[in-house]
């Protein structure tokens, strides 16, 4: 009966666990299907950790149960010490296990976190491309400054090109995240972050807001179409034929707090605009160091 | 446990109370101070710290916080001696030159709003106002708490309990006095030299 | 900002709501409604003020901490519902049950209730009810501050659940980071109702950590030197200094938010050279902190109890001390791995990513430790161990999961997403909530002298820990997929919607544990004369609190104890050592209605800022300072007990034991 009843709680929860993971690896588990050069690094990153972190989940897992059926107070056959309560031998492996692990982790924290600096650029033969972003009240705007073009809520990137992302806000501070592509990070109002991305597979990739930003940031969704070099030039050629132009007097309007915002481009774009919205705040390299050392 | 002890154990526990009711306004000072040295230069293109702080103002207000200061000992001092009169005497001269002080930095405020630069104008005015003001505003319960202890002290004496009150507000005052030090150094003299 | 008019922002828009919210509002009306009522029945309202609201004992001041918390955490139980169902139906072209805007305000106030008013709540109350009793003292070092730290959280309280019935609440998350909480952003009361109700509560906070650090380093019993103290208290003693490290912190954060706000200061616009990340560093720099303020008490509550269940000494005592001072000091080197995402610099992130993970060295060796003392113990599986075995099963992923967080370049992956909700939720429910869950069904008869169902508590418990897994490690598989926290609504191509239904179900199931925790004290109150615990020691105990009478009386000890040995009360039972009784007069502390005048004037005070009622906060401020005054001027504070009577309750209980 006893056995019973522990098998049944071990394994209800195994069960539903394994479920839930069957679930997820048959659909589009986004973090861990990478299709960026940067998300590959990052899943292997995590995978990483959880790994390293069986090692003390599981002899943890170990000791509970083994400990709890054999040390019952109804199995009177195994031993009782009462007293003791110390060992030195056995609380330094406490001590030591852990660090040992925690120091592994510790060098591989530091070297990705330089490895995977999102402010690193990326190696490659080919040209970069420079896209600004600006996140706004419920939508974001993509900025291609060599281009002379801007989209709202979708870009166009060509495969196997370095791509670098500067990134600001006009609006409450947001995350700029595409699991596929990369890991995410904050757009904020005045200040200007940065993130470079590559990816190496064709496709549509859905990206969205992570941090909230007032009524409209569940809406706040764009796309990320990864298509061919030539594809990618059709594209920019065709959006120059688009009828709206960006100037100040249109950014003013698209300015207006809007939600659920349909993809729509723009053919011209003034080049001083991202910058304009960036110093609308005050913002100065100096209060920027400043904010993150504090 | 004799009465005495029990007197003792009580105070004890009280000034450990207010040493650590010290430290947790320490560290709201100290969040300010870094506040402070984070927007000092963001000026929002208004004035700034070099061009707006009077060092002699500055230095008057410090003799006189530190001569408060002394005052404030010299009751205790009385305190030892149990001399009622006296005590009461120098905790008036701390009054008054606990009043002055305030008087003064208040006036300073209102000079700065009234040429334009009050804290609405940028982040180095809204941090300025609010660490000094902070101080200003524990100035203010100072002088409060003088009232109310001269009041003790008149009616009921030099009893166990008013005395400890005595002890606790110098430790108080000492307290502000240091933090204003501070204020001196990093927003006055700092300011001045244009740090 | 001055308002000409009378009632400030105040008009009867205020009192416009939708229909969800209306819900809420009837019933809390209904509720305080049906309270007064049966009040006045049962003619209960002297005895409600003589004996409970002005109480300065120590543990009536616990219970009413406990009662205040299982309402709020029931209350934000339900934000949680709300939040669940929402998910479960707001796709595609459905839009669920509530607007976007007032999913916002649920989820902070969820957040907010959950952390200052549920566990602050719970965690005090056992701090109140456990700590004089284990360190051998008749109360705490400071009674009445005592009194009027739990009379501002109640204010804080009902600050925060007035916003319900009146205007609205904060819809930019728990922690209200700027510029979204500034007043461009945010422009009604909300955000003031959340700044006010967390600081009134707050300064509550700071003048506990205060007083319970003067009550462990002065009031602890002869004898019993700090490496005597029970585990319990030196995790207090760890959770309080951080408190009074912590706490000043957000007092000033607030009030420089308040201010910006208020009177058009710029710390946190953007624009105007504020600086919204400032906000975010100095809010983390408490929040942190905060986190391990919550979750040490539950530690010391494991460690008693593993100990007593186990009857057995605790594993590995000085290493237990070092573990949670190293976790101390640790908390504050760790705030920034809040916010990888800022694009701080490699760095930095990776300093910040290498201090986090080594918090998680001490608090492996406690895990260990705690394993260690079942081994070659006798271990009794009573409910509050059962609350324990489900602590180290989830504790243990929600650790896992925090140190793929603290990797940089992972949690920019995982950040923000519902990976990162599952994992403090992990944290704050299996560690902080069932260690307090524990914690009162361990002390529950020594304060109601009334022992608790065992089956319905561990029906209650087995229920938690199968309801958490059923609602949790679908958010971590979510998180997984990219869902990320705080929306209202998301596309069907996701394939998220099944989860959130699987999360949704597992709410309910952690709502019948909340249920059976509720019939399982109901039940053993009906049925409490078979349930009375005549002996004072129900577990067979180690430590002081199990040397008295249950319930403990209102001065604790008839005689205060003298302490050779750790656990001395475990070792004076199996020494057979006997006990001299020299009794004397003892003096107690006098009840106070002062702490209620407080009360009311921070809820004048803070009610008065939110809506610009600027003449209410100064009658607010006014009430506040002359009850100080007037409790500096009372001399007359104490009243005695005789000798002879302590003689007869004891006699009375020991009596009736034998």
């Amino acid at each position: 009966m006893k056995f019973f009843k522990i098998i049944a709680l071990i394994s209800v929860p195994l069960f539903f666990i394994a479920s839930i993971v069957i679930y997820v690896s048959s659909h589009n588990a986004q973090v861990f299907n990478s299709a960026g050069i940067i998300a590959s690094k990052e899943k292997s990153l995590i995978l990483f950790s959880l790994f390293l972190s069986l090692f003390v989940l599981l002899p943890v897992y170990i000791m509970l149960i083994f400990f709890s059926i054999k040390y019952r107070a109804d199995n009177k056959s195994s031993k009782y010490s009462p007293n003791f309560g110390s060992s030195r031998i056995v609380e330094s492996v406490w001590w030591l296990i852990p660090t040992i692990l925690i120091f592994i982790l510790s060098i591989v924290t530091w070297q990705s976190s330089h490895d995977l600096d999102p402010y690193k650029k990326i190696n490659s033969s080919t040209k970069p491309i420079n896209i600004q972003v600006v996140a706004m009240d419920w939508k974001w705007l993509f900025i291609y400054p060599e281009e002379g073009i801007a989209t709202v809520n979708a870009i166009y990137i060509p495969k196997d090109t370095p791509i670098n992302f500067e990134l600001t806000a006009d609006a409450p501070m947001n995350s700029f995240w595409v699991p596929q592509l990369s890991g995410q990070i904050y757009a904020m109002p005045g200040m200007n972050t940065k993130l470079s991305i590559m990816s190496d597979k064709l496709g549509v990739y859905s990206g969205r807001s992570a941090n909230i930003s007032g009524e409209g940031f569940a809406g706040m969704l764009f796309d990320v179409n990864v298509v061919n070099q030539s594809q990618y030039n059709n594209w920019v050629k065709d959006t120059r034929l688009s009828s709206r132009v960006l100037n100040n007097t249109s950014y003013d309007q698209l300015a207006k707090p809007t939600e659920n915002v349909t993809p729509f481009s723009y053919s011209f774009v003034s080049p001083e605009l991202y910058k304009s919205i960036l110093y609308k705040y005050n913002a100065t390299d100096d209060n920027m160091s400043k904010a993150m050392g504090m | 446990m004799d009465n005495n002890l029990a007197i003792k154990a009580e105070n004890s526990k009280t000034y450990l109370g207010f040493w650590i009711y010290i430290l947790t306004d320490c560290v709201v000072f100290a969040s300010l101070f870094a506040v402070y040295a984070t927007l000092h230069s963001n000026t929002n293109g208004g004035a700034s710290a070099q061009m707006l702080f009077s060092m002699p103002l500055a230095l008057t207000q410090t003799l006189i916080l530190l001569s408060s200061s002394l005052t404030s000992g010299l009751a205790i001092i009385s305190a030892l001696n149990k001399n009622k009169n006296k005590i009461l005497f120098w905790t008036l001269a701390t009054f008054i030159l606990g009043t002055i002080f305030l008087f003064l930095e208040i006036r300073e405020f209102n000079h700065l709003v009234a040429i334009g630069d009050s804290w609405r104008e940028s982040g180095f005015l809204s941090s300025y106002f609010v660490l000094v003001g902070t101080h200003g505003l524990h100035i203010i319960i100072g002088l409060i708490w003088m009232i109310v202890l001269s009041f003790i002290i008149i009616i009921k004496g030099l009893t166990i309990k008013s005395m400890k009150g005595l002890v606790m507000f110098n430790l108080f005052w000492h307290f502000l006095d240091i933090v204003w030090i501070f204020i001196f150094s990093v927003v006055y003299l700092m300011g001045h030299m244009g740090l | 900002m001055i308002e000409a008019n009378l009632l400030g922002l105040l008009n009867i828009d205020s009192f416009r709501h939708d229909l969800i919210q209306n819900i809420g509002v009837a019933i809390m009306s209904l509720s305080v409604i049906f309270v007064i009522l049966g009040l006045t029945y049962f003619k209960k309202w002297r005895w409600l003020f003589k004996e409970w609201l002005s109480s300065l004992d120590h543990k009536k001041i616990g219970i009413m901490y406990i009662v205040v918390a299982v309402l709020m955490l029931s209350k934000a139980g339900f934000d949680a519902l709300i939040m669940r169902t929402q998910q479960a139906l707001s796709v595609g072209n459905h839009h669920g049950i509530v607007s976007s805007s007032h999913y916002q305000q649920i989820f902070s106030s969820h957040g907010t209730t959950m952390i200052f008013f549920a566990a602050m709540g719970l965690m005090f109350g056992i701090i109140n009810l456990a700590v004089p009793l284990m360190i051998g003292t008749r109360d705490v070092a400071f009674p009445w501050l005592n009194s009027v730290s739990f009379w501002l959280f109640a204010a804080g309280m009902i600050l925060l659940n007035t916003s319900l019935a009146i205007g609205d609440f904060s819809g930019a998350g728990w922690l209200a980071y700027p510029p979204l909480s500034e007043l461009q952003y945010s422009p009604t009361v909300g955000v003031d109702y959340w700044i006010w109700s967390l600081q009134i509560a707050g300064v509550g906070s700071l003048l506990s950590g205060i007083n319970f650090i003067v009550t462990i380093l002065t009031k602890r019993a002869k004898g019993m030197n700090l490496m005597k103290m029970p585990m319990f208290v030196w995790s207090i003693l760890g959770s309080m200094t951080l408190v009074t490290f912590a706490f000043p912190v957000l007092t000033a954060t607030l009030a420089l938010l308040a201010l910006d706000r208020l009177i058009g200061t710029h710390f946190f616009t953007s624009g105007g050279g504020g600086n919204p990340m400032m906000y975010v560093n100095l809010i983390w720099a408490w929040g942190h902190p905060e986190v391990y303020i919550l979750i040490l008490p539950a530690f010391g509550i494991f460690s008693e109890i593993v100990a007593t269940f186990s009857r057995k000494k605790l594993f590995g005592y000085k290493s237990m001390v070092w573990a949670i001072w190293a976790i101390v000091i640790l908390s504050f080197t760790v705030w920034l791995h809040h916010f990888f995402t800022m694009g701080a610099g490699a760095d930095v992130n990776g300093f910040f990513g290498i201090m986090t993970m080594i918090i998680a060295i001490p608090t492996g060796v406690k895990i260990f430790n705690w394993l260690f003392t079942m081994f070659r113990g006798r271990i009794t599986f009573s409910a509050p161990m059962i609350w324990f075995i489900g602590f180290i099963l989830l504790f243990s992923i929600g650790g896992v999961a925090g140190v793929i967080l603290a990797v940089p370049p992972a949690d920019f992956q995982l950040h923000n997403s519902l990976f990162l909700v599952a994992h403090f939720h992990t944290m704050i429910v299996s560690g902080v909530l069932f260690g307090y869950f524990a914690g009162i069904v361990y002390w529950f008869p020594k304060f109601f002298g009334i022992r608790l169902n065992e089956k319905l508590g561990k029906i209650a418990a087995y229920l938690w820990i199968l309801g958490f897994i059923v609602a949790f490690v679908p958010l971590y598989a979510l998180g997984i997929m990219g869902a990320t926290r705080r929306m209202d609504h998301y596309s069907a191509s996701m394939g998220w919607q099944p989860l959130f239904i699987v999360a949704g179900v597992g709410v309910l199931i952690i709502g019948s544990g909340l249920l059976a925790i509720v019939a399982q004290v109901a039940y053993s109150i009906y049925k409490h004369l078979d349930y009375r615990d005549k002996t004072g020691d129900p577990w067979d105990g180690r430590t002081l609190e199990w040397s008295i009478p249950s319930p403990a009386p209102s001065y604790n000890f008839s005689v205060l104890p003298t302490i050779k040995k750790p656990d001395d009360f475990w070792d004076l039972k199996q020494t057979n050592r006997k006990v001299e009784l020299n009794y004397s007069d003892i003096s107690m502390p006098k009840n106070s209605y002062l702490g209620l005048f407080i009360s009311a004037g921070a809820f004048s005070f803070g009610f008065g800022v939110v809506w610009h009622i600027f003449w209410l906060s100064i009658i607010g401020l006014i009430l506040i300072f002359s009850s100080i005054i007037i409790r500096t001027l009372d001399e007359n504070t104490e009243y005695i007990i005789t000798k002879e009577s302590l003689i007869r309750d004891d006699m009375k209980f020991y009596g009736e034991a034998k």
